[in-house]
């Protein structure tokens, strides 16, 4: 009887919502949006595109005429994984003891498709200026990847102190990158080195060199992430 | 109607379906595995709405890490509860 109400209250909240916004001049039909009236035309302007030299439009957003953005961002995850790690890390950790143990199948299993998954978020991560994806995507992958070890061997435990050294350093490179079109162009992360031919795995100056810096640091810290969720300080 | 309309609207109906069965599983695991098929099928409507790139972040982020992390919290809650 109360799922029966609740089903009907949201059905008649949806058919409103629905009659109330569809067709709009808010909410146009799929596909009718003019784009010049929700983002500057300068993002899909086609010679500012072919400065940039990403085939990939949104990333030609996120890191080509936004990169100071993304900079916070990272920024942003950085302290969080620095929030997680200051209240669940601790001097002497072991891992959490799981009512469950892996067996034999499991473990070899999971451990051929830690390749595969470290293959195709290096893939996605490479490719991010021509195809979708990108650093972002890429390195949660290769932290879901640390993720099914630690579900396949009950014993395993990332090594925490190198990817710490990861992430600080590729932090650091994106700052120096950024620094160096200050130097080399004229603002902070403007593109100084030759974009070449658009649709080039080689191409796009330095989108590709941020989008891998971006990739394997927010890999390691979401690692890190996962890590310090699943261990404990050792209580005796 | 296209064969694009029908797939958009056997998605969306099913996406609806698989929310209402989340939120009213009994058991938790249950609804952390209809969850992970929401976030599958929100995948296939991301990319019906041509935004491969969100599509992909979704779904690593909502079926693989989000999923992984709730399955190993349940796991762990129930060591702790056997105790």
């Amino acid at each position: 009887m109360k799922n029966l109400f609740g089903f009907l209250i949201s059905l008649a909240l949806g058919i409103v919502l629905i009659l109330v916004l569809a067709d709009t001049s808010a909410f146009p039909a799929f596909g009718d949006v003019n784009l010049a009236d929700r983002i500057s035309e300068q993002y899909f302007n086609i010679t500012n595109v072919e400065e940039v030299g990403s085939a990939n439009l949104v990333t030609a957003i996120v890191v080509g005429f936004r990169g100071f953005d993304t900079l916070g961002e990272v920024t942003v995850l950085f302290i969080s994984a620095l929030g997680v790690a200051f209240i669940f890390g601790g001097v002497k950790q072991k891992r959490l003891d799981l009512n469950f143990k892996p067996n034999f199948m499991l473990r070899v299993g999971s451990n051929i498709l830690f390749g595969i998954i470290l293959v195709t978020s290096i893939y996605i991560i490479f490719h991010g200026h021509l195809t979708p994806g990108g650093g972002f995507p890429g390195g949660a992958i290769i932290a879901s990847a640390v993720l099914l070890l630690y579900l396949a061997d009950d014993r395993f435990r990332s090594n925490v102190k190198g990817f710490k050294i990861l992430e600080g350093v590729a932090g650091s490179v994106f700052v120096v990158i950024g620094l160096l079109g200050l130097v080399l162009a004229t603002a902070f992360l403007q593109n100084f080195l030759p974009v070449g031919t658009v649709g080039n795995l080689v191409s796009a100056g330095i989108i590709p060199v941020i989008y891998v810096l971006i990739g394997l640091k927010v890999g390691s810290e979401i690692a890190g992430i996962v890590d310090n969720f699943l261990t404990e300080e050792e209580s005796a | 109607m296209t064969f694009y309309d029908i797939i958009s609207i056997v998605v969306g109906v099913l996406l609806l379906v698989i929310a209402f069965l989340a939120i009213n599983a009994k058991k938790l695991i249950n609804a952390v595995l209809f969850l992970s098929a929401l976030s599958m099928l929100a995948v296939v409507s991301f990319v019906l709405l041509k935004a491969p790139d969100v599509a992909i972040t979704e779904a690593v982020i909502g079926s693989g890490l989000v999923t992984a992390l709730f399955v190993f919290t349940l796991l762990s809650v129930r060591g702790r509860e056997s105790q």
